[in-house]
């Protein structure tokens, strides 16, 4: 047995509105440069739908992801590495632009400039690849809440999947339809095919959290990874000519604040924490004969942090205590292993992803109350899941690889919850038999009613810190995405705006993030010798040195109010968490 | 053999090749970042999925070509028994293939360069630059091919240009056998010579990583922290290392942690 920790995430998708504000921070904190225009390291789905890029989830077109061969070894859908070696030179199964959509914006100069007339003046959508004028026809969000699915529902693969009878059940006429949001970044899978598939080994996991990274100076840009990823949640930067991906936030989730995504989410439905599992094991897990079982194998791969055996052996393999601790608090194994009740999404691909879901429960309460019936009565609501609106075969091809009974189970929890809080809070004794028809106890149901409905900041994240003494080490250990005016924004070397060594973006954002963590005041004024670090300014007030002091006597009159925020004994900040 | 052939033959291969070497390693510790493809297949993909393997390929033919024809000396071949007009026939004929294949290839490349608006956007000066090179020095070569196909008069490249090309490596260039070589290998190989010169500081540089060792490294990779002790992201130089003792246990270097480093570890 290796133990190995990984940093994981949780959606819960009923609570996901589909407001894509996860997607827009992080654009502005991660992609928002030259080359990554079409990047998005988090997208929101509107299922059915086609996803982003357009199709990615038929993998008989992209070739994503693992097979097994004829004995039964995994072997990359894509072919092997001399076939991939030999395909180098073009890329077969590449999306192109057309498959994500031509980044544009548009020539708001006009609005001001254009000189008087009779007509407006209107601002023309400008391409963002050519310069030229564009007529703008997809997005990454295109068919948003069903947008133009009367036209393209059935390109859905997931519906070409389902086989006839479902398929009479998913109704695009207005009345009928259904629809649901589906978060995604990358699933930072514990057998990434992305990884496997780089002929440079320029994408890693990091041993520490399992974080998977690109090194920005071994990619050579074969591009191989975007067609390894079943997800296509990793991205060729047309300018470097560098893949990048979504990197967990790493800065942030090394000081212990959740991704950036997950922070500013605001229907709360993220959960992120870590799992301890069995790096030994993966290999095996993923090679299971049968599809429906991977779920299972995943499931058996992550281990019991209360288990001593395991704790003994994961001290043995030099994980800090702090990080055991968090094991034991982690939100993500809660609800994945111990209720049971997230699901990996897509496990057929074999990669085994990191980013677990909670299927939606569609709008069954309202639904029955409608029909005249009780809508909160377990009868009526374990009898109602099977006609949800949303088909139990759409979820299950999903998440659970085609299985209807895991999904089915799943929801019957969550309804079951429902009907069990609604004794509760209506002063009733608590119906134990309601918990015992779904194979949970009360205080299982007790326990995962507080981590869906009121679990608070320091509940739904639980971050161990990297360790102090290992910071140093940890940052750039040869990702960043500091270059060309990047977040960290390096300097631009003698071969132009790709060229030249980038800057280490972790050393600033450590100290000006924990200070902004732990400080007293939200602007970090105390810090970082009276300056602001402008790209960790959150607009938030004028903080003092958002204009340095031009001369020395203005420094050192600045220095002397300033404090030393590490000598300064800890005051409590439980509180401030309950706005969040 | 005059001043001229000395400079040329015999003195600019090792500027080329300390160019080249140096060019390489500058490039390789300086700007890894920039050491890429600079693939432009996101924009276009139908015309590159024929031009591309087309070029990449030819030349790869082209350089097992080269180095055939420049390593293998005439007296192994004829000592295996192979004729003067079968090899001839066998190089000609295999080296016309890949020259025409990478020709057409490299035109097709700089035709959807120019033609496809993004390729073009995406199209630095340094790349044009390289191109006009890279076209010149591959022309060269099919002529001089050509040349001596039709020139019963030209002089064998085996007996001038490769013994010149051996002699370099033990550091005795053979200047007189370059020099008596007709002026269309003169032209190539100084153009070669020019295409090698500027080869680190081009795209093309990605040929000098072609991913071989793709073929034995495992799937997954894991990356661990480094066993050295860091402060900030500099690697330590000699000279300036913390003070502290070494650590017999570990071989790592003890030190103290520095001081912003220090404070307490709350989880939020």
């Amino acid at each position: 047995m290796r133990v190995m920790a990984q940093v994981a995430m949780v959606m819960t998708l009923d609570k996901c509105i589909g407001c894509h504000t996860c997607s827009v921070t992080c654009k502005q904190a991660w992609t928002n440069r030259a080359g990554t225009e079409y990047v998005w390291f988090n997208n929101v789905e509107t299922r059915p739908g086609q996803g982003y890029p357009r199709r990615y989830e038929d993998q008989e077109t992209w070739k994503g992801g693992w097979e097994l061969n004829k004995r039964g070894n995994l072997k990359l859908k894509s072919g092997g590495k001399l076939k991939k070696l030999a395909q180098l030179f073009a890329s077969p199964v590449q999306p192109e632009l057309k498959d994500y959509y031509e980044p544009w914006t548009y020539d708001y100069e006009n609005l001001v400039n254009a000189p008087a007339g009779d007509d407006f003046p209107v601002a023309r959508p400008k391409s963002l690849i050519t310069g030229e004028d564009t007529k703008v026809e997809w997005s990454a969000n295109w068919d948003d809440d069903l947008g133009g699915a009367t036209e393209m529902g059935h390109l859905d693969p997931i519906i070409q999947k389902l086989h006839k009878e479902a398929n009479d059940r998913i109704k695009f006429e207005f009345e009928q339809t259904f629809m649901f949001y589906l978060p995604r970044l990358c699933e930072h899978c514990l057998n990434p095919s992305c990884m496997a598939s780089c002929p440079s080994g320029a994408i890693y996991k990091r041993a520490e959290d399992g974080i998977v990274l690109v090194d920005q100076d071994q990619c050579r840009g074969w591009r191989q990874c975007v067609t390894g990823c079943p997800y296509k949640k990793i991205y060729y930067n047309h300018k470097s000519g560098k893949a990048e991906k979504c990197t967990f936030c790493y800065p942030r989730i090394e000081v212990g604040i959740p991704t950036v995504c997950a922070e500013t989410c605001v229907g709360r439905m993220r959960y992120i924490g870590i799992f301890l599992y069995d790096a030994d094991k993966v290999t095996q897990a993923a090679a299971t004969p049968n599809e429906q079982d991977l779920y299972e194998a995943q499931l058996d791969l992550m281990l019991d942090p209360n288990d001593p055996e395991v704790v003994a052996a994961a001290r043995q393999e030099g994980i800090p205590e702090d990080w055991l601790d968090a094991a034991r608090k982690s939100p993500v194994y809660a609800l994945a292993k111990t209720l049971r009740v997230a699901l990996p999404l897509h496990p057929e691909y074999r990669t085994m992803p990191m980013v677990w879901y909670v299927p939606p429960l569609s709008p069954i309460v309202d639904l029955l109350k409608e029909q005249g019936h009780d809508g909160e009565d377990p009868e009526n609501l374990f009898g109602a899941i099977e006609s949800l609106r949303i088909p139990v075969e759409y979820l299950a091809e999903l998440f659970t690889a085609g299985d209807t009974e895991l999904v089915t189970d799943v929801l019957r929890k969550l309804a079951a919850m429902r009907a069990y809080m609604r004794n509760i809070t209506l002063g009733d004794a608590p119906d134990e038999s309601i918990a015992e028809a779904v194979g949970m106890t009360g205080a299982e149901i007790k326990q995962m009613y507080r981590l869906m409905a009121i679990a608070k900041y320091d509940e739904r994240y639980v971050i161990p810190t990297a360790h102090v003494e290992d910071a140093h080490n940890l940052e750039e250990i040869g990702c960043s995405l500091d270059v060309d005016g990047g977040p960290g924004m390096g300097q631009t070397g003698v071969f132009g705006e790709a060229s030249g060594r980038p800057m280490p973006v972790a050393v600033e954002n450590f100290q000006a993030l924990r200070s902004r963590q732990m400080g007293e005041d939200p602007t970090g004024n105390e810090q970082l010798a009276g300056r602001v670090n402008l790209l960790n300014w959150d607009g938030n007030g004028s903080p003092d040195g958002l204009f340095p002091a031009r001369n020395r006597e203005d420094a050192d009159s600045l220095s002397t109010t300033s404090r030393d925020p590490w000598t300064r004994p800890d005051h409590d900040t439980a509180g401030s968490d309950g706005g969040r | 053999m005059n001043i001229l052939d000395t400079l040329l033959w015999g003195v600019l291969p090792y500027v080329v090749m300390a160019v080249l070497i140096g060019g390489l390693i500058w490039r390789y510790k300086y700007d890894q970042f920039g050491w890429t493809t600079r693939s432009s297949q996101l924009y276009e993909s139908r015309m590159l999925r024929i031009a591309s393997p087309l070029f990449h390929f030819g030349i790869l033919a082209v350089l097992v070509g080269h180095i055939v024809g420049l390593v293998i000396p005439k007296s192994w071949t004829e000592a295996v028994g192979m004729s003067e007009q079968a090899y001839h026939f066998l190089a000609l004929s295999i080296g016309t293939v890949a020259g025409v294949g990478t020709l057409v290839g490299i035109v097709m490349l700089i035709v959807r360069r120019r033609r496809t608006g993004p390729v073009f956007m995406a199209t630095t000066g340094n790349d044009k630059f390289m191109y006009v090179m890279l076209l010149g020095a591959i022309l060269a070569g099919l002529a001089t091919t050509v040349l001596a196909v039709f020139d019963p008069n030209s002089v064998d490249y085996r007996v001038t240009v490769s013994p010149w090309f051996r002699s370099l490596w033990i550091l005795q260039p053979d200047v007189g056998a370059m020099a008596a070589a007709s002026t269309s290998f003169h032209i190539h190989v100084l153009w070669g010579m020019a295409l090698f010169a500027i080869w680190p500081f081009t795209r093309l540089v990605h040929a000098f990583t072609a991913p071989l060792h793709y073929l034995f490294r495992p799937y997954i990779v894991y990356r661990t922290r480094g066993s050295s002790p860091r402060t900030g992201s500099a690697p330590v130089r000699r000279g300036w290392e913390p003070i502290g003792t070494q650590d017999r246990d570990s071989g790592r270097r003890r030190t103290r942690p520095p001081r912003e480093h220090s404070g307490s570890t709350r989880v939020k």
